[in-house]
């Protein structure tokens, strides 16, 4: 029973049922710093996150 | 969350407007808005050549896609920087330069468009790493050499080609960041330097920033709904670099005070166009006046804003 947020090459779970932004919270991701995007869509922070969603997340900051 | 425009389920929510779009709106206002920025600084209009410099990432793509479809004249230039991205002679690189420079040229390619590519090792001997050891610049980080190179260099071309202009797809973070971090110095020749559009001067062709209303969240996100590849790999010189840090710090700050951003941004912008920036104020102290009740300096006609607030809380508890 978990949810799986991938960010690069780190892997967290986190329990179903929370909102997408509880779940950033809860890994220490800058909900700024990121896209979600679920089966290629991408999901916004009030989305609840269900048992067996693998959210990838998307870095947005570059340069250098 | 539902689309302000359609009322259909958002793809994206940008905090700061209190504005969530759905993927169609979305597409259409992100070039809408370009557009409309493009005529308020005055960057370029459509007789206008414009080079635009393309890295391969994700906000110089978007930026030549957008240009492209609102009509202008947009060429693309590539600099192959030979940034391979081997963390030890011996070990295995990530092909970083030659990786930007084929999704550049395959955007290019798709659209049909005119990619110019320069490789700073074919023109001056070394790719930019060995530049920058032997230049001893940088303290062992060559990303100073780079920034040199490339501005010598996107130049250099744009007046060389006779382009009118130069287009960079520096967006709100980049802006936010290089401004956080002038201020944190208090680089005054440098912080009246900064601005949407950098005019032509004494050989310098006119540089401009179209996407510098837009946060780096949103180009990812018009880039990812548009379908564009681009290079996600982020340079491997600028792990841990100073302007990534700073970016970080001020989107901590953005997550608890959306709009933190924009505003740092564009309260400089006016700041800098009213001419006021670092030039000492006359206080106006010939316009206080005693308060008439407490007799406390203030410029306001009636009583001082504390005597106001007193008096607002007595005529409240009294009602």
């Amino acid at each position: 029973m978990s949810v799986k947020l991938i960010l690069r090459n780190k892997e967290y779970e986190v329990k179903p049922g929370m909102m997408l932004l509880d779940a950033l919270k809860k890994i220490n991701v800058v909900p700024e710093s990121v896209i979600a995007t679920r089966e290629g869509e991408m999901i916004l922070d009030d989305e609840i996150l269900k048992d067996g969603d693998v959210v990838k997340l998307v870095a947005v900051i570059s340069g250098g | 969350m539902k689309c302000k425009k359609c009322g259909v389920k958002a793809s994206v929510h940008m905090r700061q407007h209190k504005l969530a779009l759905c993927k169609e709106h979305y597409l259409e206002w992100i070039p809408e808005q370009t557009g409309r920025f493009i005529k308020k600084y005055e960057m370029f209009t459509h007789h206008e050549k414009v080079l635009v410099a393309v890295s391969g990432g994700k906000d110089s793509l978007g930026l030549w896609d957008i240009l492209v479809q609102l009509g202008y004249q947009a060429d693309g230039l590539y600099l192959g920087l030979g940034i391979d991205g081997r963390r030890s002679p011996s070990g295995e690189g990530i092909n970083y330069s030659h990786e930007s420079q084929r999704l550049a040229q395959k955007f290019a390619d798709e659209n049909n468009l005119k990619l110019h590519v320069v490789d700073i090792e074919k023109e001056y001997g070394q790719p930019i790493p060995v530049l920058a050891d032997k230049s001893l610049r940088g303290y062992g980080k060559p990303c100073a050499v780079c920034g040199l190179a490339k501005r010598h260099e996107m130049n250099r071309v744009a007046r060389d080609l006779g382009y009118d202009v130069l287009a960079t797809g520096h967006n709100l973070d980049d802006e936010a960041a290089v401004l956080f971090g002038n201020t944190l110095n208090w680089s005054s020749e440098y912080l009246l330097r900064q601005g949407p559009v950098l005019p032509s001067s004494d050989g310098l062709a006119r540089k401009v920033k179209p996407l510098c209303r837009f946060y780096e969240r949103e180009m990812t996100a018009y880039c990812l709904l548009r379908g564009i590849e681009y290079i996600y790999e982020e340079c491997p010189f600028a792990e841990g670099s100073q302007s990534i840090y700073y970016k970080e710090l001020l989107n901590q700050l953005e997550t608890t005070r959306p709009g933190a951003k924009l505003t740092f941004y564009l309260r400089f912008l006016e700041a800098r166009k009213s001419g006021n920036l670092f030039i000492e104020q006359d206080i106006e102290r010939a316009h206080l006046h005693a308060c008439p009740r407490c007799g406390q300096p203030t410029s306001t006609d009636d009583f001082c804003s504390f005597c106001r607030m007193i008096e607002k809380v007595n005529a409240v508890s009294a009602s």
